[in-house]
């Protein structure tokens, strides 16, 4: 495995320095497989590319979130680190409270002809067609095969057309140099970013949100939505759900019950 | 200065040479191996390397020494792209690993960030003029949220 990735890196380096570097690098693989530093932990995290034979989802019940309840949107700024972010040096609270970086927020829809509220958490929809991605100049928006649309801030330029694009205002600029980080949600000035469905967790043998977790009524089931015995999946086929603008054709992996 | 051409055909006969530099280099190793002179290879291992974080310990990186001085941003690099794009975490070549292994502990056992003065990541590339941008947004210290 060293040696092939040897290969690459070798191309413009003197033979001789490559051929006692390849030997050395084959001679550990083979001597001592053992003294690696790393190795798989009880999560068993993901060895296999992910494929399309899954597709993550989300059913939220809002008949079950109460109002005034933030506490998804708190879990999630804590396991994704953006209750980390300080308000920028200079910036003025307004400022701060309309571009503060957030993966859930915590909306209120009011019917005009019944007068009738609901709370909904809002966060990024998953779509199979994600205009996201689409209007993305750099290819650093992208869908993973199993349904998670996330943005690669290797490429990204930080233009923000896929947060104009994105008709769930689901997206965030990083405005300002960040102090603080996790390790499982990097993050810096000048890149884009929204919810991932907790990759990390997923990638490293996890099967839950944070979200999802912290939400103690329950009204959020997170699963796959391909397999027809999922928590998710069995929900969905039981009752009426919706998309939130069905009328885009996006295909959402988030869907509603009670809006 | 050669034209174009000439320097595509050099770099072709260049991989070619390479190319049969691998070949070698398997016969080689299948045959140390079987001679049972491998166990006699010695590796430098760090010397530079002294202190309180996990690497220290250990004899070798997850590749020989001067290999990863030289090339182990082609192993995190070409990480990256497999881990964001498909999800595949169960690697050597993280550079949340390299970050976990190479973090020294202060007197009060608190991490230093590897991007501090003197640290292993900072320490070298200082010394070498090299300006990278991991740490811009990766964390510089273990966290204990997610791996």
């Amino acid at each position: 495995m060293i040696v092939s990735q040897t290969e690459n890196s070798a191309i413009d380096e003197n033979r001789r320095e490559f051929l006692s570097v390849a030997g050395k690098a084959a001679a550990a693989t083979v001597v001592a497989p053992g003294v690696f530093l790393h190795t798989v932990g009880n999560a068993a995290p993901r060895s296999e590319p992910v494929t399309d034979a899954v597709r993550y989802g989300m059913l939220i019940d809002t008949s079950k979130c109460a109002d005034g309840c933030s506490d998804c949107v708190s879990a999630c700024d804590k396991e994704n680190g953006l209750d980390m972010l300080i308000k920028p040096e200079g910036a003025s609270d307004e400022a701060w409270a309309r571009q503060k970086p957030r993966w859930i927020r915590s909306v209120k829809l009011k019917d005009n002809l019944t007068g009738k509220v609901t709370s909904l958490p809002m966060m990024c929809q998953h779509c199979e067609h994600p205009p996201c991605v689409d209007v993305c100049p750099t290819g650093a928006s992208f869908r993973r095969d199993d349904g998670i649309v996330m943005v690669d801030r290797h490429t990204c330029i930080g233009c923000r057309y896929c947060m104009m694009a994105c008709p769930y205002k689901a997206r965030s600029f990083i405005h300002e140099h960040v102090q603080l980080k996790p390790t499982a949600a990097p993050r810096g000035k000048g890149c884009v970013e929204s919810c991932t469905l907790c990759v990390h967790r997923l990638d490293n043998g996890g099967t839950t949100t944070a979200c999802q977790d912290a939400c103690s009524s329950g009204a959020i089931v997170f699963g796959d939505l391909r397999d027809p015995d999922s928590e998710v999946s069995k929900a969905m086929a039981k009752h009426s759900t919706t998309q939130l603008r069905a009328d885009l054709k996006l295909n959402t992996g988030v869907r509603y019950r009670g809006v | 200065m050669p034209n174009p051409m000439q320097r595509v055909i050099a770099a072709s006969e260049e991989r070619n040479m390479l190319k049969f530099g691998y070949s070698l280099l398997f016969l080689a190793a299948i045959m140390l191996f079987s001679t049972g002179l491998m166990a006699g290879e010695k590796v430098q291992y760090g010397e530079a390397v002294e202190g309180s974080a996990k690497a220290d310990k250990l004899d070798a990186c997850v590749a020989p020494t001067p290999f990863m001085r030289r090339s182990h941003f082609e192993l995190i690099k070409h990480q990256r792209d497999i881990t964001v794009h498909q999800g595949v975490r169960d690697t050597d070549n993280s550079l949340a690993g390299c970050v976990d292994c190479h973090v020294a502990k202060d007197a009060h056992g608190h991490f230093v960030p590897v991007t501090e003065e003197k640290q292993f990541c900072a320490g070298c590339h200082e010394y070498t003029g090299v300006s990278m941008d991991c740490f811009t947004c990766h964390a510089t210290t273990p966290t204990e949220t997610g791996k």
